[in-house]
């Protein structure tokens, strides 16, 4: 008889398995994936102490690692909280360890983004990351030099110093080696930059390519989306799983207590009401539920109508004035209509649609709408044609709004949720949920009037101007001609003829 | 024919640029005054064109188109008009001729493009149909030619030529029918009669064969259907000199109706006067000369049975008895002869025996 054996895995070594679910597929995503992980924490380090951020990001060349791959050097520097010493070789050197394990809006929610780029550099070069950081106000700066032990998935410290932080320096610095295809990855990781820059307006982004090659992202603003609020989860979202880890962690010894404190929206009154809806008895201990009992509390908290929708306090949306002002600055149209939704839910989840729509300026006509997808703050860059946004989209009548596809057009979409409801694992498209898809597509419905209110105006000016060319332009020649054939001298005045042309309707010119 | 008729030319150009002048003066004036100047002319169109019976020949009616610069769309034709008009002006009063295709050309000096030679054309009409003068008046004269032989003494009033005078025998393919000739005052002439043909191999015939001189006439091709200066030509031949004119085409509707236009004008120059030859007779080849000369013939197809009805309701074939004769015959023999086909009896027999034969019959 064959001998089976069962083994434990880490999580670092089930990563290392499966490193495609977080995006480390081949080495022009890997090299892609790195760079974004690592700016997206960067962004949330400095959003979370409300400091505008600043972002220097330098890729440079090591050596070949073969004919299509080469060894690069990432380092990803920040302006943000930074780290206390003692949680910075945990943080970095152990999947799975960190703060995004609560209900609020974040940009990544593996909690494994910048640990998995250094976990991929470190299993192709070998090469330890160095992790500098220094928090607010703290007079030493702390060094690190690590590893990853991926079967026990704990780090290494290979070195560590401490320097005195005497110019006040606040942030972190990460900076590791890694394998991948720059050339291949360079026009998704600019076009990834742009579109960071677009969402985040509020940001200076510095790039600098492993060629030497200078991409600068000034902010154009300082003002600041207001950060997301920690919420509890809302009754309708919860599974299994989680009742059971707030059952272990709960200090409350009956039902009604437990509904009261551990979920979102629910008070006293709902409590009471959900419990005589279940006949689960209020005075329950929570730690006394059996597991039959804990799958049918799960099933009853979803049946039950009359929870209040979660509110949107949790979600950090960009908001309309700081979305023009990203589009303004990355896009440069002609025009711009942004629209914000109202909060709405799908499955307990608070979400919020943002759009707009941008025409002209340096928008490329280019048969067919550029659209940008965003998620919680980040560029969507893969799968656009699986993406809700992209079907919505293609679903409007844009006739309606005189809007054809052969127009110079930009459209932006911005989902912000606790849990945005993405396909797949890579996290690149979302889902078609019918909430999502209405919000969104009353969204397009708003700034598409809006632009067909401005295209109407635009026309109607144009046609007024082109009017007053033909005025401007004949009446001169007429009055020339006419004062030859007669044989005068003077020509006659039609200063008078042009202005009353312009009193004529002409409003907006 | 005395220095009396010289002056006339030069009078009638006096009138031409008298008559742009004052053109202008009236858009200057009421521009002058504050107001959007405006024009206004007889309708073109189909529904007001007209026969009238008394003067033989197309009219407009009382129908009027108004031109206004108020109005945006007729703006860029408003000031193509005045452009016109002024670059006329400049044309006759420096004695300088021009062809349409010219004035075309010469508008983009100004800023002043035409779309194509059809709207530059169409704005000429414009200006003929206001002042009631034609084209040839403002020295603008089209690509056609075609030629006079014949004993007459002219005497130009081109710059250059001024007084200088040329018979018109002085050479054997004849003068072309040009602005030189056609600004040309009349001194002299034996002739009794002009015969206009239609095509250029039987002008030539007629010349190698002397019939200027057997039938003491003068000798006008018309080149196919005859220009508005040939026209207006053989109206000063007949008016001035008082000279019968006779014409002799193709047997075929095409070539009747070449004589017709000469003898009663076409619609298109309805808002002119003295392009016509009311008097003038068509003097075959008639459908009955087919028959009668039994004439090597060509079969009528779809688009000459087409034209011959269209021929017979119109209101110029309905004049003269003959027309309609001409056309029933046409239509029963339902075939068709060149002047040529007459070669079938020698080169000389359609001088020696057929013109005498016809110039006589249509006396």
């Amino acid at each position: 008889m064959a001998q089976i054996t069962f083994e434990e895995i880490s999580a670092s070594d089930f990563f290392y398995r499966n490193r495609d679910i977080a995006g480390f597929t081949n080495p022009t995503r890997a090299i892609f994936a790195a760079i974004r992980e690592l700016v997206e924490n960067s962004l949330d380090a400095a959003e979370s102490i409300k400091v505008p951020p600043d972002i220097y990001v330098r890729l440079s060349f090591e050596g070949e690692a073969s004919q299509e791959t080469q060894i690069y050097k990432l380092r990803v520097e920040d302006n943000g909280c930074g780290i206390p010493p003692r949680h910075i070789p945990s943080a970095f050197g152990q999947v799975l360890y960190g703060s995004k394990y609560k209900l609020k809006q974040q940009r990544g929610t593996f909690g494994l983004g910048g640990k998995m780029a250094i976990l991929y550099g470190q299993i192709t070069t070998h090469q330890p990351a160095t992790i500098i950081s220094s928090t607010s106000p703290s007079s030493k700066i702390y060094m690190y030099k690590l590893m990853i032990d991926i079967q026990r998935n704990r780090p290494i410290i290979l070195d560590r110093k401490v320097f005195l932080n005497k110019e006040g320096w606040r942030g972190t610095v990460v900076e590791f080696s890694l394998e991948g295809d720059y050339l291949r990855a360079m026009p998704k990781i600019l076009e990834y930059f742009k579109q960071t820059a677009m969402v985040n307006p509020y940001a200076n982004i510095t790039f600098v390519d492993p060629k030497g090659r200078l991409y600068k992202f000034v902010r154009a603003t300082t003002i600041m989306p207001d950060p997301p609020k920690e919420t509890l989860p809302h009754p309708y979202g919860v599974d299994v799983e989680l009742l059971q880890r707030l059952i272990q962690i709960t200090p409350y010894n009956n039902m009604l207590e437990f509904l009261k404190n551990h979920f979102h929206r629910v008070g006293e009154i709902t409590a009471n009401k959900f419990l005589e809806f279940s006949g689960i008895s209020p005075s329950k201990n929570p730690k006394k539920l059996s597991h039959e009992e804990i799958v049918k509390l799960m099933q009853m908290l979803k049946k039950f109508k009359e929870f209040l929708p979660p509110d949107a306090s949790c979600l950090s949306p960009l908001g309309e004035e700081l979305l023009k002002t990203g589009v303004l600055k990355e896009l440069k149209p002609e025009f711009v209509a942004v629209h914000q939704r109202k909060p709405a839910t799908y499955a307990g989840h608070p979400f919020i649609v943002e759009v707009a729509i941008a025409y002209g300026g340096e928008i490329p006509q280019r048969g067919g709408f550029v659209i940008y997808r965003f998620a919680n703050r980040i560029p969507l860059l893969y799968d656009e044609a699986s993406d809700v946004s992209v079907k919505v989209i293609n679903a409007v009548n844009w006739r309606r709004y005189k809007v054809s596809p052969d127009m110079p057009i930009a459209i932006v979409v911005h989902i912000c949720s606790t849990k945005v409801p993405y396909k797949t694992v890579g996290k690149e498209f979302i889902a078609d949920r019918p909430e999502v898809r209405r919000e969104i597509a009353n969204g397009l419905r708003e700034v598409a009037r809006q632009l067909q209110r401005f295209l109407t105006r635009r026309e109607h000016v144009d046609r007024e101007r082109k009017r007053l060319g033909v005025f401007g332009k004949y009446l001169p020649k007429i009055a020339e001609f006419s004062t030859k054939l007669a044989g005068r001298e003077k020509p006659p005045d039609i200063e008078k003829l042009l202005r009353s042309v312009r009193r004529f309707g002409a409003e907006g010119v | 024919m005395e220095p009396k008729e010289f002056k006339s030319i030069t009078e009638r150009r006096k009138e031409v640029l008298a008559t742009l002048e004052n053109f202008g003066l009236r858009i200057y004036e009421q521009m002058e005054k504050g107001f959007f100047p405006f024009i206004e002319m007889p309708s073109r169109s189909t529904e007001n064109i007209y026969y009238d019976p008394r003067f033989r020949q197309f009219i407009l009616g009382d129908k009027k188109v108004r031109r206004s610069t108020r109005n945006i769309r007729h703006l860029k034709p408003f000031a193509q008009l005045v452009w016109t008009a002024l670059f006329s002006y400049e044309l006759t009063s420096q004695r300088k001729t021009s062809t349409l295709r010219d004035v075309y050309y010469s508008a983009q000096a100004y800023e002043m493009t035409f779309k194509d030679q059809q709207e530059s054309n169409n704005i000429i009409t414009d200006l003929e149909t206001i002042l009631g003068f034609s084209r040839e008046d403002f020295n603008i004269f089209p690509e056609e030619r075609s030629a006079v032989f014949g004993d007459l003494t002219i005497r130009y009033t081109v710059p250059g030529y001024e007084g200088k005078t040329l018979n018109l025998t002085s050479h054997p393919d004849g003068v072309m029918i040009g602005p030189a000739l056609t600004s040309a005052e009349f001194v002299e002439t034996t002739a009794d009669k002009v015969i206009a043909i239609e095509k250029g191999g039987l002008f030539t015939r007629f010349i190698e064969e002397n019939v200027h001189k057997k039938f003491n006439a003068l000798l006008v091709l018309t080149a196919g259907q005859a220009p508005r200066a040939t026209r207006h030509f053989i109206r000063r031949l007949n008016r001035e000199l008082g000279l019968p004119v006779y014409i002799f085409t193709d047997g075929d509707p095409w070539g009747m109706h070449i004589a017709m236009v000469i003898i009663s004008g076409s619609a298109n120059a309805a808002h002119l006067r003295d392009l016509t030859t009311p008097d003038a007779k068509w003097s075959g080849v008639w459908a009955t000369d087919i028959v009668k000369y039994k004439l090597p013939t060509d079969p009528l197809d779809e688009i000459d049975m087409k034209r011959l009805y269209e021929l017979q309701k119109d209101p110029r074939y309905k004049e003269d008895p003959l027309w309609q004769r001409e056309i029933k015959t046409f239509m029963k023999i339902k075939r068709k002869a060149e002047q040529e086909a007459f070669s079938r009896y020698g080169l000389t027999y359609i001088v020696d025996e057929y013109l005498p034969a016809k110039l006589e019959e249509t006396k």
